[in-house]
């Protein structure tokens, strides 16, 4: 029994210029205590679909239109707000992309990672604090016994990202969604944040899911990856299978694209073309546009996504079909 | 069916941004309220210039006495006032004089506002924290206390001078337009602290930015500078606040004239003409509503497109 | 913090002498003396009373005079009775109707602009924002009459004139509702508008975002995560609110008949007597300036990227 099973989840912004498609029928599910990666690029919808499960989508103009989500019994996109309040930051906990302006300016630190404690009932003022001080040394802020009663401007990027981390985990939540945790850090910070991560998800066991465009990142820690692409997820797999047997033409393009897995001295592979208009449904595949392997196929019938066996899925009517090897 | 790859028609079009003074005129037009706000402006603009040409009389002498505080009907469409006049012709001369007020006072603020705050803002360091100080501190004294002083003063002062002419026999009479004059400064020496504030703050951060170091760096010579890259970044928040200001102005020029400070009579304003209707509230309702709505509906209009300007011009307030 | 507090102090110094010396040259330069219009004054006896009030002096030597005697001047058209005496009078009441008017413009601002906040560009915002607008463009002096035309003349609910009551002196009476009403209209509508703007300005913050993941009740959201930052706009405002209820308290004690020193102030104005003139600006200068000073004072406070310096 899955911790998470989410079924055909599809989000829609209806705005001035148009619906905009930002997730069309996304399914997947996640074992408690496992490590799930979803990549893709900006606008592909992983973002909006985690956000969605959490109800965290402005629902004027967004709407989540069909689908389930399961959540240890509870669907949670069908289930009463108060309900879903006693399951955010609880049960699960999201952490986002922008420590600096993720955490409230006006409140002190010690007071905004007592907070999910404080709102689920869980401990006393008291010793909220205490819980509050010994996270905020694990998750390795120096000092922090002085340093918690700060503001977030008194604290660097990496060091927010760290209390933003302890804020998540401070409920000791089944699952934590990491949205971008590293993209808006300096390099040298992003291996610690990942690394802190990875340690406190071993220590609870808490299963995450890790969101990102960089490749890089997930092939070090992630047991299973979905890779998404115009709001639907188009390829499916174990770590292993995702790199060493790509299934899907945008996957093994994305891995091409890496620099510094290609040819010195040629000129850098790029994928042709744009990201698709989210708000104007293409027919068929909505990677064919840019796909090297596109033929009439792809552009006339829309895929589904399909079991190639060993837990690996694919979306892509010709490796389906025709044994297209990408 | 085709079993080849066909080659990647990936549309290689880009898509076209837009300026911002179009994609402003974009959200603007969206906004119904400030539309309407502008329409209504052009209208009373063009009645009140125009429609005294029309209008017999001046609206000061023509009193028929005879027809004292008539209720609107056939003769009177508004209403007649307390000496008989026309409030119709009253209201729209009054209209007149109002919107005048407000252009001119605001154009005094403008040019003492951009001054001021383009210097401070320019230089910065010491100078500019001297001079945003007492740009502090004097929005907080009331200055309207001076105001009030200033006028009452500067109207005995008309009146002596008009009494030292007369008593040499001339007809010379400096107190109507000295009045006007004194009061054009007075307010526009009220409201410009606000421009100064909001231009300093502009040419502030534009002289850090990093664009402004590329144009110096690429050789531009500084006028270009200034006029190309610079100043249409200051016109936007300065076109709003204009708009903004005129109504405030206008308010404080009727608040003036409320306390008989401000136009004379008989010419009309629309502050005369609330501060007669209050007067007479009980026995002429007509004399307060008409120039009061009138009033708001103006002061609305401006407020509308003036939000209007300063939703369309700041994409980061824009609802899309 | 307390050399923030000295350095105001200091500064405030020169501002208020400039004040006085512009008050007082502005009053003096006018032509025309206090007594002139007094017909039935003689020529003698207008020379005794410039000269009981030291006007025969020379004008910087009466400056000085004015500054350091200030309170205990004497009023020139109020025979027997000092400045001090006519300020510590009529203050109170119209410190009275400036506090009535800001508690209404406080609480009904800040409210409509929350709830405005909540749901922007649908109905729940429209109707207290068309209020605020409509509250921002019809001016005191429009309001009040009409407000004493229905509520008073055609409905009778409220009286239209005078203040505390019957004996002049209750607490609070019926006929301080429609006063108070009248001005504190205008800067409720103010408030709500600056405080409608600041909650959006926070509520789409990427914070609010995750104290909603945290689990955070809307409530919650409101009171402890928004306000404190959406206020902010507010507690600026505070300063020239104060120097406008001031300037507004002339027209309406005038419409309303309240025997405050607003009244007293144009009056005096006119009358051309420069002792209370001058007296009352002062303190009006004085009090403003000290609550700008607390006005700062909390914004520091309350927000914690700001400091004293």
């Amino acid at each position: 029994m899955p911790l998470l099973d989410v079924n055909d989840l599809t989000t829609y912004f209806h705005t001035r210029n148009g619906v905009v498609r930002a997730v069309d029928g996304v399914s997947f599910q996640l074992e408690k205590g496992e490590t799930l990666g979803i990549v893709g690029e900006s606008g592909s919808g992983k973002s909006v679909t985690c956000m969605s499960m959490l109800g965290l989508i402005p629902q004027p103009p967004g709407r989540i239109e069909k689908g389930t989500a399961h959540f240890d019994g509870t669907d949670l996109l069908h289930c009463s707000p108060k309900e879903l309040q006693s399951i955010r930051g609880r049960r699960i906990a999201m952490i986002f992309q922008d420590p600096m302006t993720s955490l409230n300016p006006y409140l002190r630190i010690e007071d905004q990672l007592i907070e999910p404690l404080l709102i689920h009932g869980l401990a006393d003022k008291a010793s909220a604090k205490i819980q509050a001080l010994d996270m905020l040394d694990a998750v390795g802020i120096q000092d922090a016994a002085s340093r918690i009663r700060g503001y977030p401007h008194e604290f660097s990027g990496g060091m927010r990202q760290r209390v933003m981390i302890a804020m998540a985990l401070i409920t000791k939540p089944d699952v934590l969604i990491a949205d971008e945790p590293s993209t808006a850090l300096d390099v040298t910070v992003q291996a610690q944040i990942l690394e802190l991560i990875k340690k406190e998800q071993q220590e609870l066991g808490t299963a995450v899911i890790l969101i990102t465009h960089d490749l890089g990142v997930v092939s070090g820690f992630c047991d299973r990856i979905n890779v998404m692409y115009g709001g639907k997820i188009v390829e499916s797999g174990s770590t292993k299978d995702i790199f060493y047997n790509p299934q899907h033409p945008y996957n093994r393009a994305l891995q091409n694209s890496i620099p510094a897995l290609q040819a010195k001295g040629k000129e850098l592979y790029t994928i042709p073309g744009m990201p698709p208009d989210m708000s104007k449904p293409s027919a068929g595949c909505s990677f064919a546009p840019r796909c090297e392997h596109a033929t009439d196929l792809c552009t006339s019938e829309p895929p589904t996504l399909q079991d190639i066996g060993q837990a690996h899925t694919t979306a892509c009517l010709r490796v389906q079909r025709e044994n297209l090897k990408p | 069916m085709n079993d080849t790859p066909t080659r990647p028609d990936a549309p290689d079009t880009v898509e076209k941004g837009e300026s911002l003074w179009v994609g402003a005129w974009h959200r603007l037009r969206k906004n119904k309220m400030a539309l309407a706000g502008g329409v209504f402006i052009l209208l009373l603009s063009g009645l009140s210039f125009m429609g005294p040409f029309f209008l017999e009389g001046d609206y000061y002498t023509n009193t028929t006495l005879g027809d004292k505080l008539e209720p609107p009907g056939d003769d009177y469409p508004l209403g007649a006032d307390h000496l008989g006049r026309d409030q119709l012709g009253r209201i729209i001369k009054g209209g007149q004089i109002s919107l005048l007020v407000g252009l001119v006072a605001t154009f005094v603020s403008l040019t003492i506002g951009i001054g001021y705050g383009t210097i401070s803002g320019y230089f910065g360091g010491k100078v500019d924290s001297v001079m945003m100080r007492l740009v502090d501190i004097l929005y907080s004294l009331p200055f309207v206390i001076f105001v009030i002083l200033l006028m009452v003063f500067a109207k005995d002062l008309g009146d002596s001078i008009d009494a030292w002419f007369a008593a040499r026999g001339s007809e010379f009479s400096i107190s109507g337009q000295w009045n006007m004059l004194l009061l054009f400064v007075a307010i526009g020496a009220v409201e410009w602290l606000t421009m100064a504030r909001i231009v300093r703050g502009q040419v502030m951060s534009l002289r850090r930015q990093e664009f402004i170091e590329a144009c110096i760096s690429l050789g531009l010579p500084t006028r270009r500078i200034i006029f190309r890259h610079m100043v249409p970044n200051v016109l936007g928040p300065v076109i709003v606040y204009t708009t903004l200001t005129i109504p405030a102005v206008m308010l404080l020029e009727a608040f003036l004239s409320f306390l008989g400070l401000g136009v004379q009579p008989p010419t009309p304003s629309w502050g005369l003409l609330i501060k007669d209707g209050a007067d007479r509230m009980r026995e002429a309702w007509w004399m307060l509503v008409f120039p009061g709505a009138l009033f708001a509906i103006t002061l609305f209009s401006f407020n509308f497109v003036g939000d209007g300007l300063r939703d369309a011009l700041d994409p980061k307030t824009s609802k899309d | 913090m307390l050399k923030f507090i000295l350095r105001r102090v200091l500064e405030t110094i020169p501002v208020l002498l400039c004040v006085a010396a512009m008050t007082f040259f502005m009053c003096r330069l006018a032509p025309g003396g206090p007594f002139d219009e007094d017909k039935q004054v003689t020529a003698e006896v207008r020379e005794l009373l410039n000269k009981q009030f030291n006007l025969d002096q020379p004008l910087h030597k009466q400056f000085i005079q004015y500054i350091t005697h200030l309170p205990t001047l004497q009023s020139f058209k109020y025979p027997n009775r000092t400045v001090g005496e006519i300020i510590s009078q009529k203050f109170p009441v119209s410190a009275k109707l400036g506090f009535f008017a800001m508690c209404i413009a406080l609480s009904l601002g800040i409210l409509f602009g929350v709830i405005a906040s909540l749901r922007p560009n649908t109905y729940i915002d429209y109707i207290p924002s068309s209020l605020a607008m409509i509250g921002i463009c019809l001016p005191t002096f429009v309001m009040g009459p009409l407000l004493m035309l229905v509520f008073s003349l055609k409905l009778g609910w409220f009286p239209a004139t005078g203040w505390g009551g019957f004996s002049g002196d209750q607490f609070f009476a019926s006929d301080m509702v429609l006063p108070s009403v009248t001005l504190g209209f205008f800067y409720a509508a103010y408030i709500s508008r600056l405080t409608r703007g600041g909650m959006l300005d926070i509520l789409t913050q990427d914070y609010i975002r995750t104290a909603k993941a945290k689990g955070a009740s809307g409530l919650r959201v409101i009171l402890k995560h928004s306000l404190r930052g959406g206020l902010l706009p507010v507690i600026s405002f505070m300063g020239p609110a104060v120097a406008g209820l001031i300037a507004g308290s002339f027209v309406i004690e005038t419409i309303f008949a309240i025997p405050g020193l607003g009244q007293d102030f144009v009056k005096s104005a006119f009358n051309r007597d420069y002792t209370l003139v001058l007296g009352v600006v002062m303190f009006y200068a004085t009090l403003i300036i000290l609550l700008n000073l607390i006005v700062d004072i909390l914004q520091v406070t309350l927000n914690p990227k700001l400091k004293f310096d």
